[in-house]
């Protein structure tokens, strides 16, 4: 799958549900620290991931894994190595 | 801080409004429509009218709560808590309330009927279509009822008291009385007080719908709808909005060099003990709750000028209050002009108790009384002057309103022309 398809969707997801620009979304931007999520708005950004990548990543982001989704990085990572 | 020492109370005054109704987006075009006879009722528009008896509604119409709040947050909160929060800074911006000496000392109590019954519609789809791992981690912060207080606190920076008066349609009104009491006590310097509803949703119509509380006769002709105290009233319109007010000790708003609009006076509450929905069509414990907030006043039934009726336009409430009133003022009953302006605005639910105070407010101020819509026919169990179709000039030195709530649930509010001290 190709990296730069799968960043510019989490990109997208990322400016529509935090309600940031999109140059503000930086591949190191972390989702507490950077562009002002809150522990809430993390639940509901896996969730969107989970719907947008149902095709790849095939169901559900583990609560395990979620924990580990701190930066747009990390999810771009983490769904190239599930799909 | 609070001086525990003090113990004598103190006065209460009224110093800024806001409103978000069907007449308007902002309580100077929502009385301004009120008072030119114009109708925020009409056609059921935001969900599929077609699959309910009743097919009129009083909508918001014009609302954008990007004003308000950031994107993000519109999104996160049910429409309820988006008109609480409008309401709540135009009352700050209209009060010219902008800095506190001590934010502890200022409250919000803005009560709501039930909350986000759109969220819990919009949720319980997605649970029972695609399981529980869909629904929003939002739903419960956006649909408790207490959330409109909460979030209004966070923009106005306000750390006082802080809840929710949960008493169905008469929640707006058990509001500013909570909130006058605390003041009244020297708990609070100013309170946002009031109340707000977004009823208008397929949840909520279906459920009125059911109960055979609102109106399905008037369908094709919605402007006539809601008609207070009219022999062919069928039952309520549901309508929306918030309102708040700005409620201050009298000190705080002198100290400030605060616009008053008037004093409230007197509150009492109770409750008819008697059925879930009907309120006791005699009107004796509406009367009693009346009379016992004039004498917190100090006033006589001949004092009263103006009476601002629940009025919803069922044929029940009409009938309890309009014998409530015969009881509570005696034979001043026939002479006191008695108004609803739900003919206007439909039932704003937990939001009416609230509009209907600031509308007693700016009645003091300005000497005009908004009528009753859609008085045609008169019943002859409803016999008093209900200020039919167009509005009045009239000094106002004392009015009264009074709200009923499903539970039983009575209110009712004294306000007063403000003399300095």
């Amino acid at each position: 799958m190709d990296r730069e398809n799968v960043e510019s969707r989490v990109r997208e997801i990322i400016v529509k549900q935090l309600n940031v620009n999109a140059e503000q979304v930086k591949a190191e931007s972390s989702f507490l620290d950077d562009l002002g999520a809150d522990s809430l708005d993390l639940v509901e950004l896996v969730m969107a991931f989970e719907s947008e990548f149902s095709a790849e990543i095939a169901g559900e982001i583990p609560e395990a894994d979620a924990e580990q989704l701190r930066t747009v990085k990390d999810v771009v990572d983490y769904i190239l190595a599930k799909a | 801080m609070v001086d525990l020492s003090r113990n004598s109370l103190r006065r209460v005054v009224v110093t800024g409004l806001g409103a978000v109704t069907p007449l308007g987006p902002d309580f100077t075009s929502s009385w301004d429509g009120l008072v030119a006879g114009r109708t925020g009722v009409g056609p059921l528009t935001k969900i599929d009218a077609s699959l309910f008896p009743c097919r009129v509604a009083a909508e918001v119409q014009d609302f954008d709560a990007g004003r308000f709040l950031d994107g993000k947050e519109v999104r996160r909160h049910d429409p309820f808590t988006h008109y609480a929060v409008a309401a709540a800074h135009m009352a700050r911006d209209d009060a010219a309330l902008h800095r506190y000496t001590d934010p502890q000392r200022v409250g919000v109590i803005i009560g709501s009927g039930i909350g986000g019954l759109r969220t819990i519609d919009v949720q319980s789809r997605i649970l029972h279509s695609q399981g529980p791992r869909r629904v929003s981690p939002f739903m419960i912060p956006a649909l408790i009822a207490d959330m409109a207080s909460g979030v209004a606190a966070i923009g106005l920076g306000a750390r006082g008291p802080n809840f929710a008066a949960l008493t169905a349609c008469s929640s707006g009104a058990h509001s500013i009385g909570e909130a006058y009491h605390f003041l009244r006590l020297g708990k609070a310097d100013a309170i946002f007080a009031g109340g707000t509803e977004g009823s208008v949703n397929a949840f909520s119509i279906a459920g009125f719908c059911a109960m055979r509380a609102v109106s399905t006769a008037f369908n094709d002709d919605p402007a006539r709808a809601s008609r207070p105290f009219d022999a062919d009233r069928d039952g309520f319109v549901v309508g929306e909005g918030a309102c708040v007010l700005v409620l201050e000790t009298l000190d705080h708003a002198l100290a400030r060099g605060a616009r008053i609009y008037c004093e409230v006076t007197g509150y009492a509450a109770s409750c008819d003990a008697h059925h879930v929905t009907a309120p006791v069509l005699g009107g004796e414990v509406l009367a009693q709750t009346i009379g016992d907030a004039l004498r917190e006043s100090a006033l006589e039934p001949g004092d009263v000028d103006y009476v601002n009726a629940h009025g919803t336009s069922t044929p029940y409430n009409d009938l309890c209050e309009s014998n409530a009133y015969k009881l509570a003022f005696g034979e001043e009953a026939y002479r006191i002009p008695i108004s609803s302006v739900k003919g206007a605005t439909g039932h704003m639910l937990g939001a009416a108790g609230a509009f209907e105070a600031a509308v007693c407010a700016r009645t003091i101020v300005t000497g005009i009384i908004p009528p009753t819509l859609n008085y045609e026919r008169p019943d002859p169990a409803c016999d008093l002057n209900y200020v039919p179709n167009v509005a009045i000039r009239r000094e106002v030195r004392v009015a009264v309103s009074d709200n009923l709530g499903f539970g039983g649930h009575n209110a009712a509010l004294v306000f007063q022309k403000f003399s300095p001290p």
